[in-house]
């Protein structure tokens, strides 16, 4: 008797469903021994995390903050994979929405300050799309590895923003960071600490999935990753569909990035880098690329992190705990996702 | 001259670490399987060493656990990619994600009760000095290579060793062959699944060992997160190497020299022309225009010229 793995012929709807759910328990299962190895009881932890993450109003507002960065992460990464274009580089397109943004907040003196925030967040969207179209061209072109160039990419972006806030565009006055940008025009807020960059957030939900499942072109997009040759024959252009996608991809990941900044920090400073973009990877995947599952697993990616600092504070427990369990519901889905496209099959015995 | 000198023992001590990591992800990608699990991996590796070596004074035990541990890592990642077929891309930012997280959990977990049971702030009861040899030493410049630990010392071997076990044997064959063409691997009578599970494996023991030489000599002490990132540097460094074992040492020394340039400059006093944060993102920057020119120059050699053709892909026989 042996078991072997066998395609499906369709994608199955009860194995997308169950997995998730069967990995989130299992990651729990998993981090409740390393909880038992560090002298803590898991129970207690865990319902910290819970209370944590969304004990009162405050706390859910804050889950829901942390969560509009990495929802517009993986809706952005989300676009170049349908075609299986490996965006890893979303954390730096995030980082130049950052710059852009600061950019014009300190340096185009000559617009009124009403007309700052709008146009920050376009040239802040604008430099996240020329960053991810640069790898974009160089695969349509001369198919250059994007896994790579794009991961590389971040930490140019990285390192050229640590320039710009601890040296060039320094604030004069105070320690690390660019001057605050000025009061009317941060992002405002809309209930509490909720800013409305969930707006922006939500808007893209609607607009990305009628795009990506009711257009032309995202029926296009959706052709070149399941299947180039047949995409090639209808008469797809695969390079210009390619750098596309990577166009409109670093674009939301560079709004992200310039909304947060808007919102929350205010200038460019230290922990602009922080790692929004490699969850936001994450976070398309697990959402089977789909826009409206984003917003869940964003806000369950985003819960895991604030709860793990209620965790510091209520039980004394390093913060690294929400990492820890950010990884370990990775590792039963991912290994569950080929029943979603496979199935086992027992062979009872073989002829001879 | 004692300048150089200087520069260049810091450049080994901090590339040893490099050459190590970057050596197995060689191994590994070789084979046709991308491991972006490097930078958790080595942590994890940092940690498991630094704690082992607390707890026995053992500095060698403390490289096995190391060892052990990276290797166990990469086999949750052997077995993501290789049985369950899973997107190689996320699987490695998952152990990346949950290395990191466990390594700075644990750090503040697994120290003597006297120090709040953390690791933070701990010495070493011991730890890999350098040795110097005789003679070879006084050598002008190049002396630097014969003052060294024995971590680096290992290297001078382990590096001609890999390559030759690359090219010139059967076993590199068969890593070239599953990484280059599984399918032709398959009708040579090679097992594709095994042999990438054998290299995955190896090459999170190497990244392993790589982060212990970092909490065991080069900095001897445990810190959240101190691999800072090599793990990411070793991914441009197997590029920068073209995928082969003997260059690996080359971007090693280049990169590993322009992050001791920074200190060294700091440290002599030297106004800096160039921003250290440029320095910085140099090796990645140099990477990405590597890579690009070697990919756009080689458009009709595709294949023999730099990465395995299957990497990144997943593998089954039944595939068409």
């Amino acid at each position: 008797m042996r078991i072997v793995v066998e395609k499906r012929d369709n994608k199955s709807k009860s194995a997308a469903v169950l997995i998730p759910l069967a990995s989130f328990a299992i990651s729990l299962i998993l981090g409740a021994f390393v909880l038992l190895a560090s002298r803590s009881n898991p129970l207690q932890a865990y319902s910290a995390m819970l209370d944590g993450a969304f004990g009162n109003a405050r706390r859910f507002q804050y889950t829901i903050v942390e969560s509009i960065p990495l929802l517009m992460c993986g809706l952005g990464v989300g676009v170049a994979f349908r075609l299986k274009f490996w965006n890893i580089g979303a954390e730096g397109q995030y980082v130049w929405g950052a710059i852009g943004i600061t950019w014009v907040m300190q340096f185009w003196k000559f617009l009124p300050v009403p007309m700052l925030l709008p146009i920050g967040l376009v040239v802040g969207m604008t430099l996240g799309a020329v960053w991810a179209g640069v790898p974009g061209f160089l695969k349509a072109q001369w198919s250059v590895d994007e896994t790579l160039t794009t991961l590389m990419l971040n930490y140019v972006a990285i390192g050229l923003a640590e320039y710009l806030y601890i040296s060039a565009w320094k604030a004069p006055l105070g320690n690390m960071g660019t001057p605050e940008f000025p009061r009317e025009a941060w992002l405002p807020p809309v209930w509490g600490k909720i800013h409305s960059g969930l707006y922006i957030a939500l808007a893209f939900v609607v607009l990305l999935w009628f795009l990506l499942y009711k257009t032309r072109w995202g029926f296009e997009l959706n052709m070149i990753g399941k299947n180039p040759r047949a995409a090639r024959y209808q008469g797809v252009s695969i390079k210009r569909n390619i750098v596309l996608a990577m166009l409109l991809s670093g674009a939301i990941c560079g709004l992200a990035g310039s909304m947060n900044t808007a919102a929350i920090a205010h200038r460019l400073t230290k922990g602009v880098d922080g790692g929004y973009g490699f969850t936001g990877i994450i976070i398309a995947w697990m959402a089977g690329l789909n826009p409206f599952a984003s917003i869940l697993v964003a806000i369950v990616m985003a819960a895991l992190t604030t709860g793990a600092d209620a965790l510091q504070i209520a039980m004394k427990l390093p913060e690294s705990m929400g990492e820890v369990l950010q990884g370990l519901v990775l590792i039963p889905l991912l290994a569950g996702s080929i029943f979603v496209e496979h199935k086992l099959k027992v062979i009872k015995k073989e002829a001879v | 001259m004692d300048f150089i000198t200087k520069l260049l023992a810091a450049t080994i001590a901090m590339g040893t670490s490099l050459t190590y990591a970057t050596l197995g992800e060689i191994y590994t990608e070789k084979t046709g399987i991308l491991n972006l699990g490097m930078e958790g991996t080595m942590l994890m590796g940092a940690l498991a060493g630094f704690a082992t070596a607390m707890a026995t004074a053992n500095l060698y035990l403390a490289l096995i656990v190391a060892m052990l541990i990276g290797g166990l890592l990469s086999t949750i990642h052997a077995f993501l990619c290789v049985t369950m077929r899973a997107n190689q891309v996320v699987s490695g930012l998952a152990i990346t994600m949950f290395g990191t997280g466990l390594a700075n959990f644990l750090g503040q977990r697994l120290g003597p009760a006297s120090n709040n049971y953390n690791l933070v702030g701990m010495n070493l009861p011991s730890k890999f000095d350098n040795i110097a040899i005789p003679f070879l030493k006084d050598i002008p410049i190049l002396g630097a290579f014969f003052d060294v630990s024995v971590l680096t010392y290992a290297l001078y071997f382990i590096i001609p060793f890999s390559w030759y076990y690359m090219y010139k044997t059967k076993y590199g064959l068969a890593i070239r062959a599953v990484g280059e063409s599984p399918k032709t691997a398959t009708a040579m009578g090679l097992s594709v699944p095994r042999l990438r599970y054998l290299y995955t494996i190896i090459g999170g023991m190497f990244a392993g060992l790589g982060g212990a030489c970092l909490s065991l000599s080069f900095t001897p002490s445990w810190n959240d997160g101190m691999t800072g990132g090599k793990g990411w540097i070793v991914i441009a460094l197997v590029i920068f190497a073209t995928w082969n074992p003997g260059k690996a040492v080359i971007g090693t020394l280049v990169f590993g020299g322009i992050t001791s340039l920074q200190f060294s400059l700091q440290a002599a006093g030297v106004k800096m022309v160039i921003p250290t944060q440029f320095l910085a993102f140099a090796p990645y920057l140099i990477t990405f225009f590597t890579l690009s020119a070697m990919t756009i120059l080689n458009q009709n050699r595709k294949g023999s010229y730099a990465a395995p053709s299957a990497l990144g892909t997943s593998f089954a026989i039944d595939d068409k």
